[in-house]
């Protein structure tokens, strides 16, 4: 099966500045992918060079295995969700739908039948004479949605489409997004720089740092086995602590410690184990604990969050966090307490530096 | 229950008193800040306005003066006469081709100009208004030079074996010397116009299969349309009522309104015909920038 939206060795600069560097990507057809990465490491870069608003310096881009390095973006069948929506300010909500239509020559009578089904489907029916200042940030985003669904393209690309929108609002479109993709069967590529919508939402998400990209899995395989320091850092919360591989079942620490834990990594090679705050469990200190899956310290900080306790660990120079779900019943330990952090030893991952 | 609803009643009552003494106070403001420019408004506009209009319904007498009395319409009822039909007719229709010809020089530079980067954008604008800094007739007479029989114009097609070409005294040097003299007036609030559109806007419409000059068409320019109205209208009006520009480059067979309104005034001596003029003139301006503005509110 052809890739909906393959990149082989793209790379785009803006004078010196390199925003993407060399990226090998294929999206399948009809799934959710998101883009992930902190600000400015190239996700809007590369959407945009795949909508055509952006020409690759170097590499090829295909589009259902059609080669579309310079086409312009009037003649590629994706479409975009920009970041401000870019709704055209002078024409109604109607007009801003059928837009597309109308460009591609489609006569009135069917623009505005596909325009009011898209209408319906986002759920706008009765606003669409008003103009989009009339509207609230959630309506114009519904908007930008219909206006870019309405011309049936092969793949919709979506720049932050969130990212305006409040807590409530955005987790419900959130849920809102995803239906729409499942129901119109076409492969959504979701840009984004929060690694809890990406994990939510995506079928598989590509991590981007720098313009590199580091990784590209499933939500399971990047917060199970991230690719390296950077990936599992980025992704939810995490404890990082630095060492040596000693063997494939061995990492000493670096202030000395064994610690159990699996890789694949040759002796001698410097990496660092993931201890997600939540994997790891917090005890009275004993004699009769793992040494190889735990370490001691000593409560320094208790953050309280409703659901949850985390407790702020310190272990030699570092601080580790420990997430406690605020089950009844269970044992609190104040501040100044020298307690245990242990884990399992498959709970935990190895990552290069 | 009666203890607790009465405090609530008087302050509802209490709050429009506020709001309108507030309102009061504001306008009263507004007045205040306003009152030098309604003060020269009356001075320098109204009160001639109305001496213009004054005369307008008097009577020139033998002497080439004017009588304040025996008011009547003998003034407008000579702008039915061919020659002052003609000389209108020809003044609307070289304004309207200078606008155009603005319009079409203008935009392109304007989009051209709004799409750079600030730094460029700023020396660019300089360029544009560098013009200013010389006054406009001593602009005017350069143009005679550059038009003029053993002229740079003539001297080049000459060498080129173009033959010579007559450029001055003729309607196409007026023109010419119009669209270089106002241009400016086109540029700068287009530029403003352009200027204030999201570039992300002409994306959106690429990015929904609109073509180049569709996205012009359907986005760009219904978004610059009152920087075309404010500019056409800029354009417009002054070359209406045109005098020096005309009257340097134009010679004696393209007589425009306002020349004509002057040598009503100055040779003719008949006060009484040039205001006349000088009112149907505005009146067409005033209608004229009605219609268009009328026409541009319900594209925006
Ligand atoms: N038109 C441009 N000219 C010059 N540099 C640019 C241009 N567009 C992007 N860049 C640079 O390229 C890099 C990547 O930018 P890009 O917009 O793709 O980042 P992003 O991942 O979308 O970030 P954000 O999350 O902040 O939107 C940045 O360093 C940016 O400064
Ligand atoms: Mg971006």
């Amino acid at each position: 099966m052809t890739a909906a939206v393959e990149l082989k060795a793209i790379t785009k600069k803006f004078g010196d500045v390199v925003a993407v560097d060399n990226v090998d990507l294929a999206i399948e057809d009809g799934e959710f992918f998101a883009m992930l990465g902190p600000s400015g490491c190239g996700k809007t870069t590369t959407l945009r060079m795949i909508a055509g608003l952006e020409f690759p310096t170097q590499g090829s881009l295909s589009i259902f295995g059609e080669e579309v390095g310079t086409l312009a973006p009037n003649k590629r069948s994706v479409n975009t969700v920009f970041q401000n929506y870019a709704l055209f300010p002078h024409l109604t909500v109607l007009e801003n739908v059928g837009f597309g239509l109308k460009m591609q020559g489609v006569d009135k009578s069917e623009t505005r039948s596909r325009s009011m089904e898209m209408i319906e489907l986002v759920q706008l029916e009765g606003l669409e004479d008003r103009k989009p200042s009339q509207m609230s940030g959630g309506q114009q985003q519904r908007v930008a949605l219909a206006r870019a669904l309405v011309n049936q393209p092969k793949v919709l690309l979506l720049d932050e489409p969130l990212g305006a929108l409040d807590q409530k609002l955005r987790q419900e479109m959130q849920l809102e997004l995803k239906k729409l993709q499942r129901d119109v069967g076409i492969s959504f590529v979701f840009v984004t720089h929060d690694q809890e919508e990406a994990l939510t939402m995506s079928d598989r998400i590509a991590v981007m740092h720098e313009g590199k990209l580091l990784q590209v899995a499933t939500p399971e395989e990047i917060y199970e086995t991230p690719a390296n320091r950077f990936v599992a850092d980025f992704i939810g919360r995490t404890n990082l602590l630095e060492g040596t591989v000693s063997d494939s079942e061995t990492v000493i620490l670096t202030n000395g410690t064994p610690i159990r834990a699996h890789s694949n990594f040759a002796a001698g090679t410097r990496v660092s184990i993931s201890i997600r705050p939540e994997r790891a469990k917090i005890s009275q200190q004993n004699e009769d604990g793992n040494p190889l899956s735990s370490v001691n310290g000593t409560v320094e900080t208790i953050t309280y969050l409703g659901n949850a306790r985390v407790y702020g660990v310190k272990f030699t120079w570092m601080s580790l966090e420990v997430r406690e779900e605020n089950r009844p019943g269970i044992e609190l330990y104040e501040p100044g307490t020298p307690i245990t952090v242990s884990w399992d030893h498959d709970a935990i991952s190895v990552v290069a530096d | 229950m009666t203890v607790i609803s009465e405090p609530s009643s008087e302050s509802a009552e209490a709050t429009p008193q506020f709001e309108k003494a507030a309102q009061r106070k504001e306008s009263r403001r507004g007045f205040f800040l306003a009152l030098p420019s309604y003060l020269y408004l009356i001075i320098f506009f109204v009160i001639p306005l109305a001496i213009v209009l004054v005369y307008s319904f008097a009577t020139r007498n033998r002497f080439g003066g004017t009588d304040l009395s025996g008011w009547n319409f003998a003034s407008y009822e000579r702008i039915a006469e061919p020659i002052v039909r003609t000389i209108l007719f020809r003044s609307l229709w070289l304004a309207f081709l200078t606008t155009i010809i603005c319009l079409l020089i203008a935009y392109p530079f304007a989009y051209f100009l709004a799409t750079r980067r600030p730094a460029i954008r700023n020396v660019m604008l300089v360029f544009v208004m560098i013009p200013f800094w010389t006054n406009f007739l001593v602009r005017n007479f350069a143009w005679r030079v550059i038009l003029g029989n053993d002229g740079p114009l003539t001297k080049t097609t000459e060498f080129l074996g173009l033959g010579t070409h007559e450029l001055l005294f003729s309607q196409k040097a007026v023109v010419l010397g119009l669209v270089y003299g106002y241009l400016p007036f086109m540029i700068l609030p287009l530029y403003a116009a352009i200027e204030r559109i999201d570039g992300q806007l002409i994306e959106a419409s690429r990015d929904l299969y609109g073509s180049g000059w569709q996205s012009f068409r359907n986005v760009l320019l219904p978004l610059s349309m009152p920087g075309v109205i404010a500019g056409s209208i800029l354009v417009f009006i002054p070359s209406l009522g045109a005098y020096v520009t005309p009257e340097i480059l134009g010679g004696a067979k393209t007589t425009l309104l306002g020349s004509y309104i002057v040598t009503q005034f100055l040779t003719a001596r008949n006060w009484p015909f040039g205001a006349a003029l000088s009112f149907v003139l505005m009146a067409v301006m005033l209608v004229g920038t009605v219609i268009y503005f009328r026409k541009g509110g319900r594209t925006l």
